[in-house]
């Protein structure tokens, strides 16, 4: 779900990076977010909500609503949509407020 | 504890034309910024601003937030960027705390703070309105136009302001499908350019409706709109299902100053300003010495606006700090009568009262 095409905009995207999402490994690119590459892979579910274990995406994009809090390499409450993807990275959805391990 | 002369929080249009103006006038600042990338706004804006040329009207806004950065690398030595860093306290001394990359916490204490933090995009009640596809439109706008990522297939664009038009148009460019605009009020809101672009790419634009409710299990699947009567009472009977993966929530912006209000400003509600909204002098100082707002932060208006309000905190924050350029008084009056003019006309009456409204009486308090 990349935009490949497009009248006045030109992505240059960075290297090719593997990441792993729950466990399953997945591929993004260098100087996108963790939710960018997530998005652009179909994965939209990020977190259960912590009572009612709802489904939660991102919501702002601009790290304002935590909606998009995941754990990442074992860190839980990492905002994805402002923390760039690395080479490597474990990320994990998350289910209410995570768990330190 | 790190000390610094001049804190600016947020680096958006306002935020970077206080550091430039504060450094023109011979101070140092250090700006923070939550994000991994400077700019706020305006790195997502692709299409060109309106507003005067001072504030280059006519740009991208993304080519504006490049011009401001290159500036900004002139003054290498006077202002610092922190990336990464999220201004997460903010306490007496004006202490403010950070959260660096996520995992590092410190205090960094400065003589003088700028606030210009930006907004947050509002959300709005209907059941189910929490489902994964549901996003501001402030949001797709970013997952497209600086990622390159499509957000979906087929998109309802709930808000016919101007953000909600221009997104929509965006989304179009990109070659997503966009099956209606809605909006609660009678009129759209948006100006008429960029509306009438959209009619004639055949999208419909439904006044008077809203959403019912939305509609899946782990992600959206469709969304459920309904008409509404001249008081804003939604009309039984008038449901229409509309089959999309993805809804932009563009129902307006509020302030974003939670910052200020900790450190013990005087806040208040200003609905023409969107929000609650720091009491401040026509300086931009609020009523704690020192303490400045500027651009979203102090009441929700644009970019060109934001920028003057960044040179204007920027010069008198510097000036409190004891950097008073001989022609202080020039350039004061110079940003305060930009910002009369973007506020001027029909179009600026609601922002005029807003302004007189939070206006700060009597001089300072000291807290
Ligand atoms: C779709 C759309 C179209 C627009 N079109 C136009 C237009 O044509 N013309 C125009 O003039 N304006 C336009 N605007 C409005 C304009 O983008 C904003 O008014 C402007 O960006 C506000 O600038 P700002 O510096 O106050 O805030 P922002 O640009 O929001 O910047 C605030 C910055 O502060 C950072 N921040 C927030 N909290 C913290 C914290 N606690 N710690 C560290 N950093 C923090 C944020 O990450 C952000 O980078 C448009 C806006 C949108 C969304
Ligand atoms: S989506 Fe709001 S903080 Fe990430």
């Amino acid at each position: 779900m990349r935009i490949t095409e497009h009248p006045i905009l030109r992505f240059d995207r960075g290297k090719e990076l593997s990441f792993t999402f729950n466990g399953q490994p997945m591929k993004g690119y260098e100087g996108e977010t963790i939710a960018a590459a997530l998005h652009a892979a179909g994965v939209k579910v990020l977190a259960k909500s912590e009572k009612l274990h709802r489904p939660r995406g991102f919501f702002c994009a601009i790290g304002n609503c935590a909606s998009c809090q995941m754990t990442v390499d074992g860190e839980p409450n990492v905002r994805t949509c402002i923390t760039l993807l690395r080479e490597g990275m474990k990320v994990e959805s998350q289910e209410g407020k995570g768990r330190l391990q | 504890m790190r000390e610094v002369e001049l804190l600016i929080i947020g680096s958006g249009p306002a935020g970077l034309c206080a550091a430039l103006s504060a450094a023109e006038s011979g101070a140092r600042a250090l700006i923070l910024e939550r994000s991994f990338r400077p700019g706020g706004q305006l790195v997502k804006q692709t299409h060109m601003f309106f507003g005067s040329e001072r504030q280059y009207a006519s740009h991208r806004g993304v080519d504006i937030a490049e011009l401001l950065l290159k500036k900004l690398a002139e003054y290498g030595e006077r202002i610092e960027l922190m990336l990464n860093a999220t201004a997460v306290g903010f306490y007496e001394d004006n202490v403010v705390t950070v959260l660096k990359d996520e995992k590092e916490y410190f205090k960094i204490r400065a003589k003088s703070v700028v606030c210009a933090t930006g907004a947050f995009e509002k959300s709005l009640a209907f059941p189910n309105n929490d489902l994964p596809g549901i996003y501001g439109a402030g949001a797709v706008q970013t997952l497209m136009n600086v990622y390159g990522v499509r957000p979906g297939n087929r998109v309802l664009m709930v808000g016919a302001g101007n953000i909600g038009v221009i997104v929509s148009y965006q989304l179009l460019q990109a070659g997503i499908e966009v099956a209606a605009v809605l909006d609660a009020a009678p009129r759209i809101g948006a100006y008429l350019v960029h509306a009438s672009k959209l009619a004639r790419m055949g999208v419909p634009i439904l006044t008077s409706h809203t959403v019912k409710e939305a509609v899946g299990t782990d992600c959206l699947e469709a969304a459920v709109v309904w008409a509404l009567d001249e008081k804003f009472k939604p009309i039984p009977g008038t449901e229409r299902r509309f089959d999309v993966d993805v809804m932009c929530v563009s129902v307006g912006l509020s302030p974003l100053n939670e910052l200020l209000a900790m450190r013990g400003a005087e806040m208040k509600y200003v609905p023409q300003l969107s929000g609650l909204v720091p009491l401040r002098s026509e300086n931009c100082e609020t009523g704690i010495p020192g303490v400045f707002v500027a651009g979203d932060a102090s009441g929700i208006e644009e970019a060109s606006s934001a920028m003057a309000e960044g040179w204007l905190a920027g010069l008198c924050a510097a000036a409190k700090l004891g950097y008073v350029p001989a022609d202080f008084e020039a350039r004061r009056r110079e940003y305060l009568s930009q910002l009369e003019n973007l506020r001027s006309g029909p179009v600026g009456e609601r922002i005029r009262a807003g302004m007189k409204l939070s206006l700060l009486e009597g001089g300072m308090r000291d807290v």
